[in-house]
């Protein structure tokens, strides 16, 4: 196994998930568009620490953190979107414009 | 590089038994992941990440994260995709009204953008690293938790605190206000 083709896979992944962030207009899609991006970077981060192989498993420690910091980010952000729906009846993020000045 | 050594390279990749598995998987995710944002139905592009997960999990485990791999497994397809499809029930449009669309009509600069991200990185990664050799899966789950107990005991607590605070902070959000 050699590092491209994970990295090959990890921006594929990536860019899938960014299409889905730009094209989709419910904000939960949007959210589980983000989940396909962060996960295409913890791939991207064990490979790289099997790669380096180093004894402190930073690749790994990272790619944990990471998975723990978007539980907290799906969290928060289907709580945002839980009450913007009860304000707005709608969950759709192109009709949120209450900011446009 | 020319043909002959070009299809002999592919044969020699083809040939090892975890390229083999790498591909089967990888084309397992990226098929999943493209359901994930075109599927017409909510709960369909919710499950189609669960599959997505299941197989970068495949890969962790091939890659001897195998720590990693089942924390992915119980955190993101026990818990994360629960909460999602909780979201998708409460936020659904109550019927009788007009059945909204998902996506924007534009979808060609979406598109655009998507390839010309996957393009970029690829070739920036690719050419920066090349065909070097990653370790094969060789598991050392214990190593892992005497390091993140020691080396890295800090910022694993941060996180902790960041978990309680994302964990107070959504159910100070989604409370129903009582004034009101």
């Amino acid at each position: 196994m050699t590092i491209s083709q994970f990295l090959v896979l990890g921006a594929l992944l990536f860019s899938i998930g960014i299409y889905g962030v730009l094209v989709r207009r419910n904000a939960v899609l949007v959210l589980l568009s983000v989940e396909l991006m962060l996960t295409a970077v913890n791939i991207n981060l064990v490979a790289f620490g099997s790669y380096i192989s180093d004894t402190l498993r930073s690749g790994q420690v990272f790619a944990l953190f990471v998975i723990t910091v978007a539980a907290a980010e799906v969290g928060i952000g289907l709580a945002i979107v839980v009450l913007v729906f009860r304000n707005r009846s709608s969950a759709n993020v192109d009709e949120l414009d209450l900011l446009r000045w | 590089m020319d043909w002959g050594a070009s299809v002999s390279w592919m044969r020699d990749w083809i040939s090892n038994a975890d390229n083999v598995v790498f591909l089967v998987i990888s084309l397992v995710i990226v098929a999943a992941a493209i359901r994930v944002v075109s599927s017409p139905n909510v709960v369909h592009a919710a499950l189609m990440l669960v599959l997505a997960l299941a197989g970068a999990a495949g890969l962790f485990l091939m890659l001897g994260a195998e720590f990693v791999a089942w924390t992915l497994v119980l955190v993101y397809i026990g818990a994360v995709i629960v909460l999602f499809l909780f979201g998708i029930m409460i936020t659904r449009a109550p019927t009788g009204r007009d059945p909204v669309r998902l996506d924007h009509a534009r979808r060609w600069p979406a598109a655009v953008v998507a390839l010309g991200t996957f393009v970029t990185i690829a070739t920036v990664t690719t050419m920066a690293f090349g065909d070097r050799p990653v370790e094969a899966a060789v598991s050392r789950s214990g190593e892992l938790g005497d390091v993140l107990f020691s080396r890295y005991v800090i910022p694993f607590e941060a996180v902790s605190f960041v978990l309680l605070a994302a964990l107070i902070g959504g159910i100070v959000i989604a409370r129903k206000d009582p004034d009101r």
